[in-house]
């Protein structure tokens, strides 16, 4: 199906994304750019590896979906680079940066908004076909057909508008529009976090099941851990633009060694009430601050439990390997 | 309190919240689980007799400290909301008036009943904004909503709902637009005042972490029913109705221990206008027989305190659960 389309298909072997040492900040509008910057993501390097889920979780304004946009060039960074396939896309333009787009693909929350209302959904589906000139009219058709399918959407709906669908099927609307071009990398920017509960679990069993029919990657971005960690093979927590901890979905729960990590972990409140009993809640103390000016050394020590002074005011911890395939930010790390 | 409801309400001829009853103990804390559109906003808004227009409570009686509140004057109702039972709501920027300093709402919150004389209303704005952990209250009494983050908001709407010391405050999602950290506050602050002003509260939540955080008694609504309820702890743990069952597996625990698939609910809340015959659950049960399209169960006691509206009941369909889970 995909060769009769003239799908992009490439062979690589290493990470499939790497992301090295990302800053993007907004300026704030002082003019004549004397104005203070947001620095939304300062400082960020990860990899994703070919196949697999990362999470990435952290409470708003963290930079999360700032940094998945930066990933799918929605944004351009401020600094470092980000490359896809071995090939840095920040320094990519023009017709060959649009070439790459084939190969990844975001889904986003709302899904009222990023669907056009004038549009049938079997339009919305194809659109990204047609931007490529991608095949015929019949075989962009038949894909668009398959692609629903597999989404769990009846084909026979494709001439239908989005208003006449739920929120859940809206989704598999934009899973099928992101799937359409057999996309190796999926950024899914808080996929579920705009649908009922029960409706929930559908999308993550679905995301789940195209994963492996279809050996995607994932980020998931999010601000819910348990579903994070659901889903995800590692999850990477994020604070005020920085990644503070990388685990395995295990370690992130079983070991957290970030004290940011715990408090999350620990906010969470358990359906299971004998649990729920035993649950301490570290509660934080104050706001988180503003990531104009953010806090110095360690942006998390002014309301970290665990910081001590002078070293956490004044030297900023770099995320270091403290376990096989577990990295943390912290001074002190494991000591909460 | 003695607090009995048993309506059906018409927004046209849907009905929101169709015949229920529950009755709650002064101090007491009950959670109203359910997704949207299965009638818990209005059970909570017709308890305060406060149903939008076009919808009416058509049937039934509601009783707060043994006064009947449908049949309350246009004049008692001002001293009863707001009085006897307080509400907050999920958004506390649209509670908030932006143009007004959060101590001055507060303080209009007593003004506008009769507990509290102007003076005392003055005075307590501030104790109020302590209570409810409000750092520097003196001067944050002078803020604008603007200024506050999104939990500080919640905290002085919390403030303002225990402006007149009433005896219910009903919570709707209060923190589903918060992160989880400062969920976990505010959580933690209801629990709290619960128990240092025995105030009772009713908390209503899509989310069963949330409700077993803070409730001790549970009701699980489905379609403008109640379809399961009782103590929290006995309902979270031996659900017999399957769309608790399949509610508390539908959602990821952050202590999993392995990757189960999580149980899916397929298709979707009814539509209120074209319910289903017999169970209003039964399209979308793992667990229906014969009986469950046609005749509608009755709520009906499964242990002590516990009741399910289920002809099935979890606890004889246990095999077939473990099967789906795997």
């Amino acid at each position: 199906m995909s060769q009769t389309l003239g799908l992009v298909e490439t062979k690589w072997e290493g990470p499939l994304v790497s992301v090295k040492d990302v800053y993007k900040h907004f300026p704030t509008g002082g003019g004549l750019g004397r104005g203070a910057v947001v620095r939304a993501v300062d400082g960020v390097s990860f990899e994703i590896a070919g196949g697999e889920t990362l999470g990435l979780v952290g409470e708003s304004g963290c930079g999360k979906s700032t940094l998945g946009r930066v990933i799918m060039q929605l944004q351009t960074a401020t600094k470092g680079s980000v490359e896809f396939e071995g090939r840095d896309l920040t320094k990519m333009h023009g017709e060959k940066l649009r070439q790459v787009r084939q190969r990844m693909q975001i889904i986003f929350q709302d899904p009222y908004a990023s669907l056009n209302p004038r549009m049938t959904i079997g339009d919305i589906v194809a659109e990204p076909l047609k931007n490529f000139g991608l095949g015929g009219r019949r075989d962009r058709e038949k894909r668009v057909h398959e692609v629903m399918r597999v989404c769990g959407l009846n084909p026979n709906f494709a001439n239908r508008y989005p208003h006449e669908f739920s929120g859940g099927q809206r989704q598999r609307i934009g899973i099928a529009r992101a799937l359409v071009l057999t996309p190796s990398l999926v950024v899914a920017d808080e996929p579920i976090s705009a649908l009922d509960v029960s409706i929930q679990a559908q999308i993550v069993n679905l995301l789940e099941d195209l994963q492996a029919k279809f050996k995607l990657t994932y980020l998931f971005i999010a601000h819910d851990l348990s579903v994070v960690r659901h889903v995800s093979d590692r999850v990477a927590v994020m604070y005020l633009g920085k990644i503070v901890e990388i685990a395995t979905s295990r370690d992130v729960y079983d070991t957290p060694l970030h004290p940011y990590t715990k408090v999350l972990l620990s906010s969470i409140p358990n359906a299971d009430p004998d649990l729920e009993v035993q649950r301490k809640p570290i509660l934080l103390k104050g706001e988180i601050p503003s990531p104009i000016n953010p806090p110095s050394g360690c942006r998390f020590h002014t309301r970290c439990p665990i910081a001590q002074l002078p070293i956490c005011a004044e030297v900023e911890p770099l995320l270091e390997k403290k376990a096989d395939g577990h990295v943390a930010a912290c001074h002190f790390a494991g000591k909460l | 309190m003695n607090l009995t409801t048993e309506f059906g309400n018409a927004a046209g001829t849907v009905r929101a919240v169709d015949g229920i009853s529950f009755e709650m103990d002064p101090g007491e804390t009950l959670g109203i689980v359910g997704e949207s559109g299965s009638g818990k906003s209005m059970t909570a808004l017709s308890i305060l007799n406060l149903v939008p227009e076009p919808g009416r409570i058509s049937g039934g009686q509601i009783l707060v400290n043994n006064q009947d509140v449908v049949s309350m004057t246009s004049s008692e109702l001002l001293e009863y909301r707001g009085g006897d039972v307080a509400m907050i709501f999920q958004d506390p920027m649209t509670s908030l008036n932006p143009v007004l300093r959060v101590g001055f709402q507060i303080e209009e919150a007593m003004r506008a009943h009769s507990r509290f004389d102007k003076r005392q209303a003055k005075e307590r704005v501030i104790p109020l904004l302590q209570r409810v952990r409000i750092p520097s209250p003196q001067q944050r009494a002078k803020d604008y909503p603007h200024q506050f983050s999104g939990g500080m908001r919640q905290r002085a709407m919390i403030a303002m709902g225990l402006a007149n010391e009433p005896s219910l405050l009903i919570a709707d999602e209060p923190t589903t637009a918060l992160d989880v950290t400062v969920q976990a506050q505010i959580l933690e602050l209801l629990k709290d005042l619960n128990r240092e002003l025995g105030t009772a509260i009713i908390l209503i939540s899509h989310n069963v972490a949330v409700i077993s955080s803070l409730c001790t008694r549970v009701m699980v609504m489905y379609a403008g029913r109640v379809v399961e309820s009782g103590p929290t702890r006995q309902v979270f743990d031996h659900p017999e109705h399957p769309y608790t069952w399949s509610l508390l597996r539908s959602v990821p625990r952050v202590d999993e221990r392995r990757h189960e698939r999580l149980i899916s609910i397929e298709g979707m809340p009814p539509d209120l206008s074209r319910l289903p015959s017999g169970c209003k659950f039964h399209p979308r049960c793992h667990f229906k027989v014969d009986r469950c399209s046609h005749e509608e169960p009755p709520l009906a006691e499964v242990a002590a305190e516990q009741e399910a509206r289920c002809w099935v009941l979890m606890r004889n369909v246990s095999s077939q659960a473990q099967a789906l889970k795997t």
